[in-house]
């Protein structure tokens, strides 16, 4: 999976190792064998996910940034910590890398009024220059023989609180009270007013300029970090292991609003269900690898998930409308 | 209180959709005053009320509040001075927020939006009080998503969020046209109350000639960008309609008979 010669190759179909084919084992026992994995992974997607829900659902906008911020977040972890850095302040920095990378978005759209989507393409295209330039190389493993990392793979089943579920569900809960707390306070009001209406925002007194880059930011310093967190635990980083990460992050929040969204209806359970709606995909994945599905074929299949329940409230909104016209008809 | 100085607006020039907005208008309000603002399609009513908001910057004059030129000042910043209410009920409300969320930020219009709490226990007991005065039972429903209000009750807690906090101008940009005739009139009481009860200088767009008549203490009629009529005092208490369409035949030297819009009763 390593090219240290600096060329870009296509990163394997990550860290599903907890199958181990031909083991004898019954398809069932390989699932519930991969679990832990696929919680965990599920886990540190859900923090990017959150991040996802902040721009698609709070502000309205779809930010494509979020494929480079991903691997900026990693990259810089990854660089810091074979540097000796202290492991939290790595994920600070990592944190923070990904508020700048927001930052550009935020001010491709508001000061050079470039559309949101199109502003989140150059941004993530633009990292995937200086993800290459920082790194150096497409991928940069880090053992973790050799170094401290907060969480690994390999740990997936101690009892321990290096374990990747334990230490990833206490900061995950952590980042879900900050933010329950953060969008209760007066800049977090005027933050979701200026997704929810930009005119009214405006007449309030609101300036949604400002709003939209903090927003933009904020959700890509939780993508940022965890891209930190998928590096140590697959024990490198890879320029492209944000590829097609959007499309997970909006498949965690559509299925995590269509599982819990009858039920969680404060915004602290909303979160956590968009981090549910996560889980709930890897372990969707790793059920259809197992059941012997080509790896290759996985983000064909995401997408199609997320094209297809993207059109589910839009089919039904068309039913609706012609089911009551035409009982208005009469 | 409200001095709007030889403001001119085209839209698009230069092209083929070329279109004077407003011609040089000119218009000064005193504290207190009551102004309806009446005419026709695209006589320029709309955009003298978006220029004092700051919607888009003047092409020319300037636009002061109480000795403050705004003229140049963003929309967002402007919102200070002003109190405002759309045509469109959706506009002036989030409805993803609740009720009580919404007040909360037109409580914090033109100050500083800091990590204090977005809400405070004392401030929804206040607006529980401010609600009852609607009579519309919103009292009760503080935490329910303003989306689940109608036309006339997202009006009406619009210009309750517009007032809150004393506006030096209410802008009302026919904010009773997309209701029906029944709420249009309860939400022109409150509207009333509201302004006589803090004294609010008020522009008030409509396209009711009946409405223009019976509220405020001034008049204007606008045409082509230009304000052609302007009433006010006992002469605008004893203003009828055909007077009004007299006065505004002789001062545009057209009819307004084609518009139908206008006629409104």
């Amino acid at each position: 999976m390593t090219s240290d010669s600096g060329e870009v190759v296509l990163s394997p179909p990550r860290t599903f190792v907890y199958i181990r084919k031909g083991d004898n084992m019954d398809i069932l026992g390989q699932l519930f064998n991969a679990l832990p994995g696929s919680v965990s992974q599920g886990l540190i997607w859900g923090i990017m996910a959150i991040g996802v829900y902040i721009t698609y659902r709070i502000l309205d906008v779809a930010d494509l940034t979020v494929d480079g911020s991903f691997a900026t977040g990693g990259v810089v972890a990854v660089i810091l910590i074979l540097n000796g850095c202290n492991l939290w302040l790595a994920m600070l920095i990592a944190f923070i890398a990904g508020m700048l990378t927001g930052a550009i978005t935020g001010l491709l759209h508001t000061l050079m009024g470039i559309p949101p989507i199109l502003a989140g393409i150059l941004t993530q295209l633009a990292l995937y220059s200086i993800n290459l330039k920082l790194l150096g190389k497409a991928n940069q493993s880090v053992n973790v023989n050799q170094t401290d990392l907060l969480i690994s793979l390999r740990w997936v089943r101690d009892l321990a609180f290096r374990n990747p579920l334990i230490t990833v569900g206490i900061v995950l809960l952590v980042m879900v009270g900050i933010l329950y707390w953060f969008f209760g306070t007066e800049m977090g009001c005027a933050l979701r007013a200026t997704g929810a209406n930009l005119n009214m925002s405006r007449a309030q007194g609101i300036n949604t300029s400002f709003n939209k880059v903090l927003g933009i930011m904020l959700s890509n310093g939780l993508v940022a970090f965890s891209g930190a967190f998928l590096a140590q635990y697959q024990g490198f980083a890879d320029v492209k292991m944000g590829q097609g990460a959007i499309v997970i992050g909006l498949a965690a929040v559509i299925i995590g609003e269509a599982v819990f969204g009858k039920i969680f209806k404060n915004f602290a359970l909303r979160l956590i269900g968009v981090a549910l709606g996560s889980i709930i995909y890897y372990i969707v994945v790793q059920t259809v690898i197992t059941l012997g599905l080509d790896a290759n074929l996985l983000k064909l299949l995401s997408a199609a998930i997320v094209a297809i329940f993207l059109a589910i409230p839009y089919w039904k909104k068309q039913y609706m409308e012609k089911h009551i016209g035409r009982a208005r008809r009469g | 209180m409200l001095d709007i100085k030889n403001v001119e607006k085209t839209f698009n020039p230069g092209t083929i959709n070329e279109k004077k907005a407003l011609c040089d208008i000119s218009l000064h309000l005193d504290k207190g005053d009551f102004v309806t603002v009446i005419g026709g399609n695209g006589a320029g009513k709309s955009t003298m009320l978006n220029m004092v908001a700051g919607v888009y910057p003047v092409d020319h004059g300037r636009v002061v509040i109480d000795g403050i030129d705004v003229t140049r000042l963003p929309e967002y910043k402007r919102a200070k001075y002003l109190g405002r209410v759309f045509q469109d009920p959706m506009t002036g409300t989030a409805a993803d927020m609740q009720i009580e969320e919404n007040l909360a930020l037109a409580a914090r219009r033109g100050k500083r939006r800091t990590l204090r709490p977005g809400i405070t226990a004392k401030e929804r007991a206040e607006y529980r009080e401010l609600l009852k005065i609607l009579g519309l039972g919103l009292e009760n429903r503080l935490t329910a998503k303003v989306g689940l209000l109608s036309g006339g009750q997202r009006q009406a807690l619009t210009l309750l969020m517009a007032t809150l906090m004393s506006p030096k101008v209410l802008l009302l940009d026919e904010h009773t046209a997309a209701l029906d005739p029944k709420t249009a009139k309860k939400v022109l009481e409150i509207t009333d109350e509201i302004v006589a009860r803090n004294n609010l200088t008020t522009l008030m767009i409509t396209h009711n000639m009946h409405d223009a008549i019976q509220y405020g203490n001034r008049l204007i009629m606008m045409h082509e960008g230009r304000i052609v009529v302007d009433v006010r005092g006992e002469e605008k208490k004893q203003l009828t309609i055909e007077q009004l369409l007299q006065l505004f035949e002789q001062s545009s030297g057209s009819k307004f008979g084609s518009d139908k819009a206008i006629l409104s009763k």
